[in-house]
């Protein structure tokens, strides 16, 4: 125990002693601020009628329909946060292959499921904080946003900060999953282009195209960004819903994204975590 | 004082694929002593010390500090310091910090962590990130990691790679005062001249296999004994030594005769009138003597 818990104090340090996960933080406030910020602002004034519905092009179908604002704005910090902790979790494992550092990491702690539990671990947690990161730019600007255009941003609501626990816990278990496909793909460059072509291009188109037929759309909801979305309660893309198969249970998206990081991380601890360190 | 642990490589086998790269290895590595494990690049002495380190699977046989593996130890870092390679860090992370991280996992205190630096000539830059490093900086980074946990045994790879002159003096004084304390020194070398003057004993692997073990005299043999001698005058002196029976080709820099004995030939050339220009024994120097062992080609 006393060695698993060294290995978590040494995880942690490995992330603090470099730049990345300030520089990874500070464009994910940026990005998720710009995009809770504006769209909240947006939409705000279109539901108030501060900006005229004819000034958006919306197609034509007049009012967006969105029901209640505040929890789709405030969940933009997982809806598209999310490939912050899974970059987080990639880097800190490719990170050990691609600079030779597994010598002196297995060197000081021979037991390498150990270490992997304990970067894991590590990880969550700052997963978890970079989940705070993110509510803090989508509750912080886009309920900012929200109020500046008199709609209500529902922070006294309990149902908002049960949201907000449940994206800290998604934002957590997407860097495990980060962890694992890092010792899955080792090579940091494949692993990286991977991660950014499947979250920003393959799954959502994905997403979509499974939600045209319940059948498929019943398999989509098992797709890892659905089920983060049905974790969350709350995304901008479960909106657009034809077939109408209903989400995920909260829970059971929670554990599906665990499912992806658990399998993953024991995958990659087989096939390259326990290989020979050369 | 930290005492080292013998270090014992029992029947160590490890094939990649279906290439033999370490076969049957076994030797000990005895206490007080600095022990060079030499080979040509490619003989399998990395590969070797991964196995001993637990970072390679050996295909059989066992490598143990006293009896235990490497895995199993209960302080690692505290029984035994290695160093690797000279490129395993994080080129973001100050040599502190890299040091700090390690010293963390094996629960070593963090006032180590100067003290090494220190120890190492490396206090003035322990700020500094890692990839501004020099090849040598990060030779001693990596003897700074071996030191951290204050180990009675030591296992350097290749260490004096990259080092300038002035370090390589440093490194040979800091492993004979290493061994004079009591430790365990195993240190790997594809050149036996880089080590011949810090070394006790040598182990010289080539192909995978053990081809010599002992103390480094053991190395210094006449295995083919030659002596140069040359005259202005050589058609009278290859008559005198053909004359005496004594077999003679002729080299670069005069005649090689098959004799481990000059004055012989001084006597021969003497009452033979011929006057002699060169007259030595060749040396079959240590080196010689480990080429010859490893398969390597040497001529005069």
């Amino acid at each position: 125990m006393t060695t698993f818990l060294r290995s978590v104090s040494a995880e942690f340090a490995k992330i603090f002693t470099t730049r990345l996960w300030w520089l990874l933080a500070i464009v994910l406030f940026c990005y998720i601020g710009l995009i809770a910020g504006g769209l909240g602002a947006l939409l705000a004034g279109v539901e108030t009628g501060v900006i005229s519905p004819d000034a958006v092009n919306t197609g034509g179908a007049g009012a967006f329909g969105f029901g209640s604002l505040p929890p789709i704005i405030y969940s933009f910090a997982s809806s598209v946060g999310y490939v912050f902790p899974v970059l987080l979790g990639v880097l800190a494992t490719t990170g050990e292959f691609r600079h030779q550092t597994l010598t002196p990491t297995f060197l000081a702690t021979p037991r390498r499921g150990v270490v992997l539990a304990a970067k894991t671990v590590t990880l969550v947690l700052v997963g978890a904080g970079f989940g705070v990161v993110g509510l803090a730019a989508s509750v912080g600007l886009g309920g900012g946003a929200l109020s500046a255009f008199g709609v209500d941003a529902l922070l006294l609501d309990s149902e908002t900060w049960l949201q907000v626990g449940r994206t800290i816990l998604a934002m957590g278990l997407w860097a495990a999953i980060g962890v694992g496909f890092g010792v899955l793909v080792p090579s940091q460059v494949a692993s990286i282009v991977v991660v950014l072509a499947f979250t920003q291009f393959v799954e959502p188109l994905l997403r979509l195209a499974a939600s045209f037929l319940e059948v498929t759309a019943q398999i989509g909801n098992y797709l890892p960004g659905s089920a983060s979305d049905a974790l969350v309660g709350a995304s901008v893309f479960t909106l657009a819903n034809p077939a109408g198969a209903p989400p995920l249970d909260w829970w059971q998206g929670g554990l599906v994204l665990l499912g992806y990081a658990v399998v993953a991380t024991m995958i990659g601890y087989a096939v390259s975590w326990k290989k020979d360190v050369t | 004082m930290p005492t080292g642990a013998v270090i014992e490589f029992s029947n160590i086998s490890k094939r990649f694929g279906g290439v033999a790269a370490v076969n049957d290895l076994s030797f000990t590595v005895e206490p007080g002593r600095v022990t060079g494990f030499l080979g040509p690049n490619g003989a399998g002495k990395t590969t070797s010390l991964r196995i001993l380190l637990g970072l390679v699977a050996a295909s059989s046989g066992t490598a143990t500090f006293g009896g235990v593996r490497y895995r199993d130890l209960p302080n690692p870092l505290a029984t035994v310091g290695a160093a690797l390679e000279a490129a395993s860090f994080h080129p973001g992370r100050s040599a502190r910090d890299h040091l700090g991280v390690y010293a963390i996992a094996a629960g070593l205190p963090r006032t180590r962590v100067m003290e090494v630096l220190t120890q190492v000539g490396l206090a003035a830059h322990a700020a500094q990130r890692v990839g501004g490093y020099s090849l040598g900086m990060r030779q001693r980074l990596g003897l700074a990691y071996a030191l951290l946990g204050n180990p009675g045994a030591l296992v350097l790879d290749e260490p004096i790679n990259g080092l300038d002159p002035e370090g390589i003096r440093w490194i040979r004084g800091f492993l004979r005062d290493m061994a004079a304390e009591g430790r365990t020194i195993l240190v790997s070398s594809h050149l036996l001249s880089e080590v011949q003057q810090s070394v006790d004993d040598v182990v010289i692997i080539a192909r995978g296999e053990l081809v010599h073990l002992g103390p480094l005299s053991s190395l210094d043999t006449d295995a083919a004994p030659q002596t140069i001698v040359d005259s202005p005058d050589r058609e009278n002196l290859t008559a005198a030594l053909t004359a005496a029976g004594i077999t003679f080709s002729i080299g670069r820099t005069g005649l090689l005769a098959a004799t481990s004995d000059p004055a012989l030939l001084g006597h021969l050339a003497f009452t033979a009138g011929v006057e002699l220009s060169v007259l030595h024994r060749q040396k079959t120097g240590l080196e010689d003597s480990f080429l010859a062992l490893v398969g390597g080609s040497h001529s005069l």
